[in-house]
């Protein structure tokens, strides 16, 4: 581990083996508990002002995301313009948080989004497996950033991590942030890897350590992505670091959001876990693309009443 | 204020249809008495209806319906009996949603708890039994148990229609006759109870509903034609009761009283384990016989713990029951309100530190805010008493043996929780606990077929599972 690193905040671990006891000493997690929290929280009722208000603060905080080998300048270009104005038909719909695509495409991106205040994200580190030297990992993040990302979505060493080599996963993290220079670095721990509650928690204080300025779940790229528990499980862990070194992390759950119904499940658990400040898009991110259609049609019947089909909002 | 609140959710009430009046059920007919009480909503104090006030000659009527009831009720085979039980079970839950909002009306239980747990674990109640009706001679209690004969039994305000199952379900697939009183404060879910019964074609006088106060339950359980007592309340009254029923040959089965503790160790999966405390004591606004009352937690955990707890408890969401947004509802009743501001008082008096978070309370009704009390020790009141409500007293403790000592240091016996990462210790300790049932991570957490009941002056008997057919048969 750098020295740079383990500096940044007091108190931290200063050698592998602090590392490994460190994590170890974190609290477990029941499972049955967590789920059952986590299924408890997503019962509650959200209907008309508050649903209202969620819907907007959902929108707000979606990063529009497509990562497809098919990916293409103009599927880019016509979804970085949905981000802008998702709903053209209704100018009070507030922009995205921010548009995430593969480095290829930052430069493309960024061409329609300069000066909108819509952020530009850009996977990178040999996304999604991370299997790749970390020379690579670093090229390929000081790319997208050249290009134009503010936000660097990279993905932690699963194998490292399983393998127990905590102090690889952590250096790697810290030679990333720096390689990102300014941009924010959300940290993708690919959850439906990682197995375990427990190795969830200790991979989010892994990444929390290291710099990261947001823990992600899921590259959306594996069977198992972002689900209710495993987010609630990181929101503990960012309230707990905050709590315990001062320094507030965000959180991005990603892949499977698809309603407007699973949305607010997510922005309930934030209310009654981290509470008002992590209601902000600068604090929490839904890595999702179908979700923002369901959005603004459950925004629409809100504000008509009336449900419109399908074809009333774009298909990018 | 939050930036996130939540509009108000009610569920609609416009669902249950509550007559003016209700009279007695006995023999298959709701009939007139000559007095009547009232019944109140403990939200907002509104009157809901008038119910029939059994008096001694009722209880006479009651129970001779019962008893001419027996001799073909018991003589049918068991799997017809079962018929009834399963016929019964599924209209509990066809008209379940009706049922949660006049359990919650009546007894002032959040409509998330009515909804999702009474209301499930009733009509569960009557599937496992009726699954047992034909089947009584492989429960392990000879080769050929017999029914007991007419049951009286009393239940409290706490479940009321909950625990209605747990008496009548297990009565009836045994083969018995019931004549049942339930709470004064929450009649109304047994009387259309009496409805189920009839929409199910149960022949009359197997099920009868008597409604009255103290008077009329003591009636039923001296009464010399009844063969089994079941009760479930407070100590005092069970005490009471045993002492009536003791020279008579009733059988009897009480289920009374606790002060458990749940026990938080030092390697507890801590967000988890706060969960369990506030669901140990605010569920239910703590009217749980076997609430988590104390709670014994590892003293080098016990600051980051209360901090947790803390906060957890200020997201608690305390208001209309019928809010499906509410997690802790209305006091049940006026009385009930005074006995736990009075040891609460007496908490503070006595040294205990008391802390709620901010809450507004609504200016009608009877309502409490969640309290915990922190530095109590064995030797405070509200550390040996009963509360009955969502008062929790925080103990601390160093050593598992320690830890042991404490909690089985009560009267009571009904429940306890354990709260660790290492299953071997989790054994260890719900060994040397003396109590009826031991929760390891988690709490509160019921199931037809588990039996429940308790150790020392928590009662004896169990119900539910395969041991709570023991307590019908002979």
């Amino acid at each position: 581990m750098t020295a740079t690193a383990t500096s940044r905040l007091s108190g931290l671990p200063d050698s592998p083996a602090d590392l490994r006891t460190f994590l170890h000493g974190l609290p477990g997690v029941d499972k049955v508990g967590i789920e059952a929290r986590a299924a408890a929280l997503g019962t509650r009722s959200v209907k008309t002002t508050a649903k209202a208000q969620a819907i907007d603060l959902a929108i707000r905080m979606v990063d529009l995301t497509t990562l497809e080998g098919a990916d293409t300048p103009g599927k880019v270009r016509a979804l970085s313009a949905k981000a802008l104005r998702p709903d053209p038909a209704d100018p009070t719909c507030p922009p995205v948080a921010a548009v995430c695509v593969y480095p290829a495409m930052v430069p493309t991106a960024a061409a329609v989004l300069a000066g909108s205040g819509v952020h530009l994200a850009s996977v990178a580190t040999a996304f999604p497996s991370g299997q790749a030297p970390l020379e690579v990992k670093l090229a390929d993040t000081r790319d997208a950033v050249a290009g134009g990302a503010d936000e660097i979505d990279m993905v932690i060493s699963r194998g490292a991590f399983l393998a127990g080599d905590y102090a690889k996963v952590f250096d790697e993290i810290v030679a990333v942030k720096q390689a990102a220079g300014p941009a924010h670095l959300k940290v993708i721990l690919e959850t439906g890897e990682l197995a375990t509650y427990d190795n969830v928690r200790r991979a989010s204080w892994l990444a929390m350590l290291a710099g990261a300025d947001f823990i992600k779940t899921s590259t959306g790229k594996v069977g198992v992505n972002a689900t209710p528990p495993v987010t609630l499980l990181m929101l503990e862990a960012v309230r707990d670091f905050r709590e315990r070194y001062g320094r507030q992390v965000g959180v991005k759950p990603a892949g499977g959001i698809k309603t407007t119904k699973d949305a607010i499940k997510y922005l309930v658990m934030i209310n009654e876990t981290c509470g008002d400040d992590w209601l902000h898009p600068d604090w929490f991110r839904f890595g999702a693309s179908s979700l923002l259609n369901d959005l603004l049609m459950q925004r629409t019947k809100l504000s008509t009443g009336h449900y419109a089909g399908p074809d009333y909002f774009t298909l990018d | 204020m939050s930036l996130f609140e939540y509009a108000p959710a009610p569920e609609s009430r416009s669902i249950v249809d509550i007559a003016p009046s209700y009279g007695l059920f006995i023999d298959g007919e709701f009939g007139e008495a000559k007095d009547t009480f009232k019944t109140i909503n403990p939200a907002d104090e509104e009157v809901l209806t008038e119910v029939a006030l059994a008096a001694p000659e009722d209880v006479d009527r009651a129970v001779a319906a019962a008893r001419r009831a027996f001799e073909s009720w018991s003589a049918l085979p068991g799997s017809e009996r079962a018929k009834y039980l399963f016929r019964i079970a599924r209209i509990l839950q066809e008209r379940s949603r009706e049922l949660a909002v006049l359990e919650s009306l009546d007894n002032g239980k959040p409509i998330k708890e009515s909804r999702d747990v009474d209301l499930p674990l009733v009509a569960a109640h009557f599937f496992y039994y009726a699954g047992w009706a034909d089947k009584l001679k492989y429960a392990g209690l000879g080769p050929d148990p017999r029914p007991l004969g007419v049951a009286g039994q009393v239940i409290p305000w706490n479940f009321p229609l909950l625990m209605l199952a747990w008496k009548i379900a297990p009565a009836l697939a045994t083969g018995n006759t019931v004549v049942l009183k339930p709470a004064e404060t929450t009649p109304l879910s047994a009387l259309f109870f009496a409805d189920v019964c009839r929409q199910a074609d149960l022949p009359p006088g197997v099920v009868n509903i008597v409604t009255g106060a103290g008077d009329t339950g003591r009636y039923l359980v001296e009464h010399p034609d009844v063969n089994k007592v079941a009760f479930t309340g407070s100590t005092e009254v069970g005490r009471q009761i045993a002492r009536s029923v003791a020279g008579t040959g009733k059988k009897l089965t009480l289920e009374l009283g606790g002060k458990a503790a749940n026990i938080v160790f030092d390697d507890a999966p801590i967000d988890q384990a706060v969960e369990g405390i506030v669901n140990g004591i605010f569920f239910n606004q703590g009217h749980v016989c076997c609430a988590g009352s104390r709670l014994l937690v590892q003293e080098s955990i016990a600051e980051e713990l209360l901090t947790s707890l803390k906060r957890r408890m200020a997201t608690l969401r305390v208001g209309d029951p019928l809010d499906k947004n509410t997690d802790i509802g209305a006091i049940n009743s006026r009385a009930q309100l005074d006995r736990i501001t009075e040891l609460s008082e007496i908490g503070a008096t006595e040294g205990a530190e008391r802390w709620s978070p901010e809450c507004s309370l609504p200016d009608r009704g009877f309502w409490f805010a969640p309290t915990i009390f922190t530095g109590v020790t064995q030797a405070h009141r509200i550390a040996r008493e009963e509360i009955f409500g969502p008062v929790l007293s925080v103990l601390t403790f160093r050593t598992p043996a320690e830890a042991v000592e404490k909690a089985n240091n009560t009267p009571y016996g009904l429940s306890a929780g354990i709260w660790t990462e290492k299953g071997s210790r989790i054994l260890a300790v719900a060994d040397k606990l003396r109590a009826g049932v031991v929760w390891a991570n988690t709490f509160n957490k019921f199931d037809p077929t588990s039996p429940f009941g308790g150790y020392k002056e928590s009662g004896y008997g169990r119900e539910g599972g395969r041991h709570g057919l023991e307590a019908y048969l002979a």
